[in-house]
């Protein structure tokens, strides 16, 4: 008797809790579409937020003007949604949840076949509303991302420059490179060290082989070598990474060669000391104070230890030449070595050093990059200052032709 | 010719069909796929560079070169930190399995690489940035000597974003009123235009230069222009 009483009892609450559950509007107007420029495995469902959505519900109250009654507060309002899928011939599982007020939800590592959705809303007090209609979608796979095309363009005319230049020059084309100091450094540098009876110490950064500033900087390694080996000169190449210190023998290997003094060529003035920043910084500086090396190079990406050095080789009076991409780095290297490389003239270095005339093209091919993205500042700088004059409108944003040719300039240009 | 002809037609290709990738979603998870591959040839690099280290600090040893104590510190350092972390010396067992000894992680709290790496590498390296803060004041003391008009000019922004910096650059021009027309020579404003106007654009200037200088040297390293970086034949 007791038992048959809870069983009615539970049977009773159930029911009332359907009915209640009936209560919570549901959302509406699913569509599921497939998401833009993926590799197909992504679906973007949207939705109509159901009525009892706090946001739909003080939308309905402002846009209602002649009301001026604060909104009344809902009952059981929404908390959640929560959305199901399924394959065909599979039974609804839920694939995720999103809180009140949101209309969207972009299912992830799909494959590329038929699934179904369904949306329900959750009230505060965890009641359930009924399902939106069941709609369909199949991901769809894109082989080109539409949105990067515009950056892929510019690319496209930029590489196809040094591309066109480097071919120009191998046809005969004479090209004419402007004097850099820094560069032209490096034999009164090797010859300063050979005079003193000291080595050069060079540094390719701190950085793996697979960032592009340490093969820039084991390029100038290349000439550098050559030079010492000229001047019969003692080169000292610590490294951080191992494998810049094979690449580094083989550069300065092959730079020993060329020079036709292959018996000079030391491997091991060329070593790896650690991986770890501040135990390279001390084992490089302790080596320069006990050793004091005539002429310290450093070319590659440096971080905090770019003034550490610099100093301590200010210290012991060696001729400094620095080049590295790290725009917070220069200044360092600026105030404490004898010539900096700054930027792009750390990577004209190589084209520089070799005299090749298909070299040099690379360099002309970066004018044309120059060219245009000095045209692309103009632009956008007159069309940033043009719009302030324009006014703002109610939503107080700028709109209009002006506003969509700068956002077309950040969004598709910028690619931010 | 193989020395130099079969890594330009890998890099040539790789680098060709990574920057493809850039442009196509279905491939473009192959940049980290490669990026693994370059993990795993550093791990094998690891070793050389170990090997190195060791044979150039005993070589240094033996011939009892200047500054051979300094290699014996480095090979203790090293073998003594190798054998903590390998051995895992001091590891607590894995709570999942306390009955296998060696199931902790080589570096949880307690070990003996944990206690080295905290107690002795990190207050080292500490240190030496530390030593970063007087080498930044005497390269500050030659680069803002006044010899000529530039150098003038530099020391006066670089005392002017010093003093605004402090607490008492504000102080300094709190008499000049928000709202009246000589707001723009308060301290902080004038920081603000140097640090966020000039020092933004110098550095997007440069920083162009870069992007398209990489943009050379990458091309020139994928269609072999320069080789010499892979060294002789």
């Amino acid at each position: 008797m007791r038992i048959f009483t809870i069983l009615i009892s539970l049977v009773l609450l159930e029911c009332s809790t359907s009915l209640y559950a009936q209560k919570l509007a549901p959302p509406t107007d699913l569509k599921v579409v497939d998401v833009d420029n993926d590799k197909g495995d992504k679906l973007r469902l949207t939705w109509t937020l159901s009525p009892d959505d706090p946001a739909t519900h003080i939308e309905k109250t402002v846009k209602d003007k002649a009301s001026k009654e604060p909104p009344a507060e809902l009952a059981n309002p929404v908390v959640s949604y929560l959305i199901e899928g399924k394959q065909e011939n599979e039974e609804f599982e839920e694939v995720g949840t999103v809180d009140a007020g949101v209309s969207e939800f972009v299912a992830e590592k799909l494959e590329r076949r038929d699934y179904f959705y369904r949306v329900k809303a959750i009230g505060a007090d965890e009641s359930i509303s009924a399902t939106t209609a069941e709609a369909s979608g199949t991901p769809v796979r894109q082989w080109i991302d539409q949105s990067k095309l515009y950056f892929g363009l510019f690319m496209f005319v930029v590489c196809g420059s040094v591309v066109y230049f480097i071919e120009a020059a191998k046809a005969g084309k004479t090209l004419k490179i402007r004097k850099i100091a820094g560069l032209e450094a490096i034999e009164e540098a090797v010859g300063r060290a050979t005079e003193m009876g000291r080595d050069c110490l060079f540094i390719p950064g701190i950085q793996d082989i697979n960032d592009i500033q340490t093969v820039a900087g084991l390029i100038v390694l290349n000439r550098v070598a050559e030079l010492t080996a000229e001047y019969d000169a003692g080169l000292d190449v610590p490294t951080t990474r191992s494998l810049v210190m094979t690449v580094a023998r083989e550069t300065v290997d092959g730079a020993y060669t060329a020079a036709g003094r292959p018996d000079l060529y030391n491997p091991d003035n060329i070593y790896y000391v650690t991986d770890e920043q501040f135990g390279f910084v001390a084992a490089v500086t302790g080596k320069m104070v006990r050793e004091k090396p005539a002429a310290c190079f450093y070319m590659g990406a440096f971080y905090a230890e770019s003034l550490i050095f610099a100093e301590t080789a200010n210290t012991i009076g060696a001729i400094q030449i620095a080049g590295t991409a790290m725009p917070s780095q220069l200044p360092f290297f600026v105030a404490a070595c004898d010539y900096v490389l700054i930027g792009e003239e750390f990577f004209a270095a190589s084209a520089y050093l070799s005299g090749e005339p298909q070299q040099l093209g690379s360099l002309k091919g970066q004018d044309v990059g120059k060219f245009i993205a000095g045209l692309f500042l103009i632009v956008g700088a007159v069309l940033m200052t043009a719009s302030q004059f324009v006014h703002r409108g109610e939503s107080g944003e700028r709109t209009g032709p002006l506003q969509d040719a700068i956002t077309f300039m950040t969004e598709s240009l910028l690619g931010s | 010719m193989l020395k130099r002809t079969v890594p330009i037609v890998i890099a040539s290709v790789v680098g060709f069909l990574l920057i493809f990738a850039k442009f196509s979603p279905p491939i473009s998870s192959w940049e980290n796929e490669v990026v693994m591959w370059f993990d795993i040839l550093a791990v094998f690099a690891f070793v050389l560079g170990a090997g190195n280290l060791n044979l150039n600090n005993l070589k240094k040893i033996s011939e009892r070169k200047e500054g051979w104590g300094y290699a014996a510190i480095t090979l203790l350092a090293f073998w003594i930190t190798l054998i903590c972390g390998i051995g895992k010396l001091g590891v607590p067992p894995n709570e999942r399995y306390l009955t296998y000894l060696w199931s902790g992680e080589y570096d949880a709290e307690g070990s003996s690489f944990w206690w080295v790496f905290n107690y002795v590498y990190v207050p080292l390296a500490a240190t030496m940035f530390a030593t970063l803060a007087f080498y930044i004041s005497s390269a500050a003391f030659r680069a803002f000597r006044a010899n000529n008009v530039e150098a003038s000019l530099l020391l006066i922004t670089a005392l002017l974003v010093l003093v605004a910096q402090t607490s008492s650059g504000p102080m300094l021009s709190e008499l000049i009123p928000e709202d009246s027309l000589f707001a723009i020579f308060k301290i902080d404003t004038i920081r603000g235009v140097l640090v966020n106007l000039f020092n933004t654009l110098g550095t997007r200037a440069i920083m162009i230069g870069i992007a398209l200088g990489v943009v050379s040297t990458s091309l020139k390293v994928l269609l072999g222009v320069d080789q010499s970086y892979l060294g002789g034949d």
